[in-house]
């Protein structure tokens, strides 16, 4: 009984007896995976938490030294990146091959346009010497200790996104392949479906690391 | 061959928490032998005798049971529950008349510093009958005074300080752990308590090198490092005046309030930036660094000696304080 | 007894040879073998640490190693067992191997992760093997801050690289088993007609995937702080020492309820086995699983009763710590009911349930002691707090673990063990344990606090007696590992289901077909119902 449907989908691994159940179990797989995400992200936010809380002005006063135009433009190119991300994912649904080795190419491109922007920004922290370790200074803070706990927390929290944006590149590599040498179809483009998943979720992240780190200095100005 | 079994009872405490432990026991025993010999007796009533391979028949209780076996155990930790909270709530308010006695740790060793400026090291004297208020830093890891006799046990944290408090009932010596790994010698930072008579506490307290009380060394300091040049007692400098600052509740930049206890002092010498006074400038520099833990804890008590004392702590009203701390 | 038919049979065991179709296997059976043995080697390194502990308390000088040694096997000691041996034991082996069977499937939803999860743990156990052999850690192995970001001259980073890989070696495994358990049950197979072995490695999974990563996030904050100065735990620029430990306990308190509850999934398995009667009070033991899941997250400010955090906190994580212990009594309660009007025998499996009912209420009653702040205040950072923890998880834990490896033994094998030396060794055990630790919690009333090197010598005569009682606790763990390899070898063979036990497992052959049953079962009643097995099952198929 369960031979017929491995013999009629290839894709089909031997411990599922359905497709439908493939999918349900890769599907659920991946969100439970995100959770973890949430949690492993979650404790670096709650070192922010209550470090903020501890020293709020000396937090805001670093925050103004991150360019807000930037970091929002970045926001933009991320948001814009899970657009094409779900193109591709409706693309895979109806079969449309070619829509979605395009989308995912894009979603790929604006991914390295974030990261190369990042990276700018990273230089130019460096150059002001906001990176913590023996050279860090942060001019006008009476307190250095918080201030290079604020870039602490940027560079850590940044950098696991980025670690994080970086994997989903190679996750978007591994279906760049896979969909050009026709493995998905409408029936069948789970990989496609949970892979966009992952990628909304590191938007996510982001989404949340901008305001706290980019806008907590608004009510300076 | 003596095992010890008990340590000695030397607090106010230590008949509280033991009477506490006592009750845990028989709970305890009362359930480790009822489950013991419940288990015991069905499983020989029950065994599976020679002959005898039927399937026994399944046995169905309502909800009513398990819920009585939860509702009882739960209602005896709540007891557990209310009766420890109500120590630990104790201990963690020390009566206002306490004495008190400084203690800085450092890997491996504990240093005591009274207020009349006698200074001790992995050894503590106090007088017997009269609560003692311990305020507690540690200059590097995190430690912890622990003294099996009094009960009591608190950590020892780097950058905050933090109390523990007792009345010693019985005179005698005990020992002092540290109770919190902290490195190599660990096991060997303890050290002795002494629980004197009054009379051999003044007596002790009389001997000894004249070093000048916390709150003399710390005048001393505070006028070497220049405090005194802003702090001026007449309000006229730049900074706020100290006199009867300490206890009250300060108003600081922002529209928050602080109570000036013993932290807040601490906190204004080496983070002057953390609590603003309302009115003035952040203009105070840090002087982290250049004084000791020891040398904050002298410019505290100097501080603390800038509020006049309240008249009602007259002798005759010591004598009472003491006698009434249970 | 009968014919060796399993012999000839193809199993999982004889379907393929050689060291790659292991290493490469994605049969979630041999996974659990795989297991099986890391775990036992780190067993044992971690034994090996605890008998020189022992040993050298024999005295209160210290005249065995000098105290910087002494640090780093307690430290060393706690993590090998913890990290590489506890966490990932029972639901890593046992789980792996049976869960699939038990709800009637072919495998685990993701059967190459589930490998990747066992790589994941031999990777991090080289990096902590690695930093032991180098020298060693001395942080204990809770890590606590500033000691082990600023002070500690030890192999503290590549230590807790390794924790942290192989903290996602549990967290894989976790996600395995939500998902397979979710998605793969068999037709009739409902959430309430599942053993509740699987309820409760369920529940253990949902830990696991929760409370995994924030271990994972804090170490890695460890190690920015060691490696960049930070200053995140450190007060002098800022930084509050505390948060890590609330940081640390968020996941090492949720952590030993990882370490439990598989174990009492085991021991509901074997006292219904051996009693023939259904679990009295299923749901009630099922639902007291996911409580345990679930409170357990909310009561880590237990370990911080002294640590300046505000008394407030303290009442509150106090009574929650109290309310977790509810849930375990409700299971004790109905274990011991299941016994009434039962037909109860006396194998192996059956003594170490026996004496995992017993261990697990003095070790969860003085769990009672520690929750109650003003005791607390006197025991902890005491060897009561040891004697506590060493009474759950050793006496608890892992006679569980035995008494699931000796049941399922068969079936793994499809050999029986010799049933004589496994009782003795069940009763050297449990003598020995008892031996080893109830002495620990007179100490520690005494105040000796934990981790001291050298000790004042009024506590001598009991260290005398714990390390006695090491020494015999230690025979009785050696012996199984003797004849349990000797019987893989000469046991006499096992058919199906030695012990007319519930379950789909035993349905199948011993060993197992490759894909587990050659025809997936359809299911009909619930878990424990002994009328369908009273002829002993000699051959399937």
């Amino acid at each position: 009984m369960a031979d017929h449907a491995h013999a009629a989908s290839p894709a089909l691994q031997v411990q599922f007896d359905t497709a439908e159940q493939q999918k349900d179990a890769s599907t659920l797989g991946m969100w439970v995976f995100l959770i973890t995400e949430v949690m492993f992200f979650g404790g670096m936010f709650l070192a922010y938490i209550v470090y903020r809380a501890a020293y709020p002005d000396i937090f805001a006063l670093a925050s103004s030294s991150l360019n807000v135009y930037i970091g929002a433009a970045n926001t933009a190119v991320l948001l814009c990146s899970s657009f094409t991300m779900v193109l591709g994912v409706r693309a895979a649904q109806l079969g449309q091959k070619k829509a979605l080795a395009i989308n995912i190419v894009l979603t790929m491109l604006l991914g390295f346009v974030f990261l190369g922007v990042k990276a700018f920004e990273w230089r130019e922290k460096f150059i002001e010497h906001h990176v913590p370790g023996p050279s860090f200074h942060f001019a006008g803070a009476a307190m250095q200790g918080p201030a290079q706990l604020f870039f602490s927390l940027y560079f850590a929290m940044t950098g696991l996104h980025a670690l994080h944006m970086v994997i989903g590149a190679g996750i978007m590599t591994w279906l760049l392949i896979n969909s050009i040498r026709g493995k998905y179809s409408a029936e069948y483009m789970t990989p496609v479906d949970i892979g966009g998943l992952y990628w909304h979720f590191v938007d996510i992240i982001w989404i949340f690391l901008f305001p706290l780190f980019y806008l907590i200095d608004r009510h300076l100005k | 061959m003596k095992i010890p079994l008990f340590p000695e009872q030397a607090s106010t405490f230590a008949p509280d928490v033991d009477n506490l432990y006592f009750y845990l026991i028989a709970v305890s025993v009362f359930f480790t032998l009822l489950i013991f010999s419940a288990v015991f007796f069905l499983a020989i009533k029950y065994r599976r005798r020679s002959g005898n391979d039927g399937v026994p028949k399944d046995v169905h209780a309502g909800i009513l049971l398990e819920v009585v076996w939860s509702v009882i155990p739960f209602g005896l930790a709540m007891v557990m529950f209310g009766w420890g909270a109500e120590i630990f709530f104790r201990e963690s308010r020390p009566p206002k008349d306490a004495l008190s006695i400084y203690v800085v740790a450092k890997q491996w060793m504990w240093k005591l510093e009274h207020m009349e400026g006698q200074r001790e090291i992995n050894e503590l004297h106090i007088p017997v009958g009269r609560p003692i208020r311990l305020t507690m830093t540690s200059e590097d890891v995190i430690h912890s005074f622990y003294v099996p006799a009094f009960r009591t046990k608190q950590d020892v944290v780097p950058g905050r300080y933090s109390t523990t408090w007792f009345t010693p009932t019985q005179t005698g010596k005990y020992h002092l752990f540290c109770a919190e790994y902290c490195g190599t010698t660990h096991s060997g930072m303890i050290g002795w308590v002494y629980v004197l008579s009054p009379e051999d506490y003044q007596d002790w307290l009389s001997g000894g090198k004249k070093t000048g009380t916390l709150a003399e060394r710390g005048e001393k300091l505070f006028n070497d490092l220049a405090c005194s040049n802003c702090h001026k007692p007449d309000n006229s400098g730049r900074c706020p005046t100290l006199v009867s600052v300490f206890g009250s509740t300060v108003k600081l930049v922002g529209g928050a309030t602080a109570k000036a206890d013993e932290a807040y002092i601490r906190e204004s010498i080496l983070r002057p930036d953390a609590k603003v006074v309302f009115g003035y400038q952040p203009l105070m520099p840090t002087f982290q660094g250049q004084v000791t833990e020891e040398d904050v804890l002298e410019l505290v008590e100097y501080v603390k000696s800038l509020t006049p004392k309240p008249p009602a702590l007259a002798p005759a009203a010591e004598n009472k304080a003491q006698a009434s701390n249970r | 007894m009968t014919t060796p038919v399993a012999q000839e049979q193809e199993n999982y065991l004889n379907n393929s040879y050689g060291l790659k179709s292991w290493l490469l296997t994605k049969d979630h059976k041999r996974i659990a073998l795989l297991y099986l043995a890391t775990i036992t080697l780190f067993f044992f390194i971690g034994g090996a640490f605890a008998t020189l502990i022992r040993v050298e308390l024999l005295t209160p000088q210290g005249d065995l190693v000098s105290s910087d040694i002494y640090n780093r096997l307690f430290t060393m000691h706690g993590i090998t067992m913890i990290f590489f041996f506890l966490i990932p034991s029972i639901p890593a082996t046992l789980g792996n191997f049976l869960i699939p069977m038990m709800i009637g499937a072919r495998d685990l939803a993701f059967p190459r992760i589930n490998l990747l999860s066992w790589y994941l743990l031999v990777v991090g156990g080289l990096f902590a093997l690695f930093a032991m052999l180098a020298g060693g850690v001395d942080t204990g192995w809770t890590f606590y801050t500033p000691y082990s970001t600023t002070y500690s001259n030890s192999w503290v980073i590549a230590t807790a690289l390794g924790i942290f890989v192989a903290g996602f070696s549990s967290i894989l495994t976790g996600l395995n088993f939500i998902v397979t358990i979710h998605r793969m049950r068999a037709p009739g197979m409902t959430w309430f007609r599942l053993p509740l072995f699987v309820w409760a490695h369920y529940a253990t999974a949902v830990i696991q995937v929760l409370g995994t990563p924030v271990l994972a996030v804090t170490l890695i904050l460890v190690l920015c702080e060691r490696l960049f100065h930070i200053g995140i735990f450190d007060p002098a620029l800022g930084g509050d020492p505390v948060l890590f430990q609330h940081l640390f306990w968020f996941y090492s308190h949720p952590a030993v309820y990882i370490m439990i509850l598989p174990a009492m999934g085991v021991i509901s398995e074997l006292i219904s086995t051996f009693s023939r009667k259904a679990i009295f009070g299923y749901h009630f033991v099922a639902g007291s699983s996911i409580a345990i899941a679930v409170f357990g997250f909310l009561v880590w400010g237990h370990h911080l009763f002294v640590s300046t955090q505000s008394v407030y906190a303290g009442l509150v994580f106090s009574f929650l710590s109290y309310a977790v212990a509810i849930p375990s009594a409700i299971k004790v309660f109905n274990w011991t009911a299941t016994l009434y009007k039962g037909s109860i025998s006396f194998e192996t499996p059956m003594l170490y349930a026996f004496g995992f009912i017993g261990l697990f209420t003095i070790g969860g009653l003085t769990g009672l002691f520690v929750a109650s702040l003003g005791i607390d205040v006197h025991v902890t950072d005491t060897y009561f707090v040891v004697a506590h923890f060493h009474y759950i998880m050793v006496g608890g834990a892992i006679m569980a673990f035995l008494g699931g490896l000796h049941f399922w033994w068969p079936k793994i094998t499809g050999r029986m063990y010799p049933e004589g030396w496994a009782k003795l060794s069940a009763g050297i055990v449990f003598l020995g344990f008892n031996g080893t630790f109830f002495p620990q919690f007179i100490l520690g009333y005494l105040g000796m606090p934990r981790r001291y090197h050298v000790y004042p010598p009024e506590f001598q005569v009991l260290h005398v007696m714990s390390t006695l009682g090491a020494s015999v606790l230690a025979v009785g763990y050696l012996m199984p590992m003797v004849y349990l390899a000797w019987s893989w070898k000469y046991g006499p063979l096992a058919g199906p289901n030695p012990y007319r036990a519930t379950g789909l497992e035993w349905k199948t052959a011993s060993p197992p077909p490759l894909h587990n049953f050659d025809e997936l079962p359809v299911v009909t009643h619930g878990a424990y119902d002994y009328s369908t097995v009273t002829e002993e099952v000699t051959s399937v198929g």
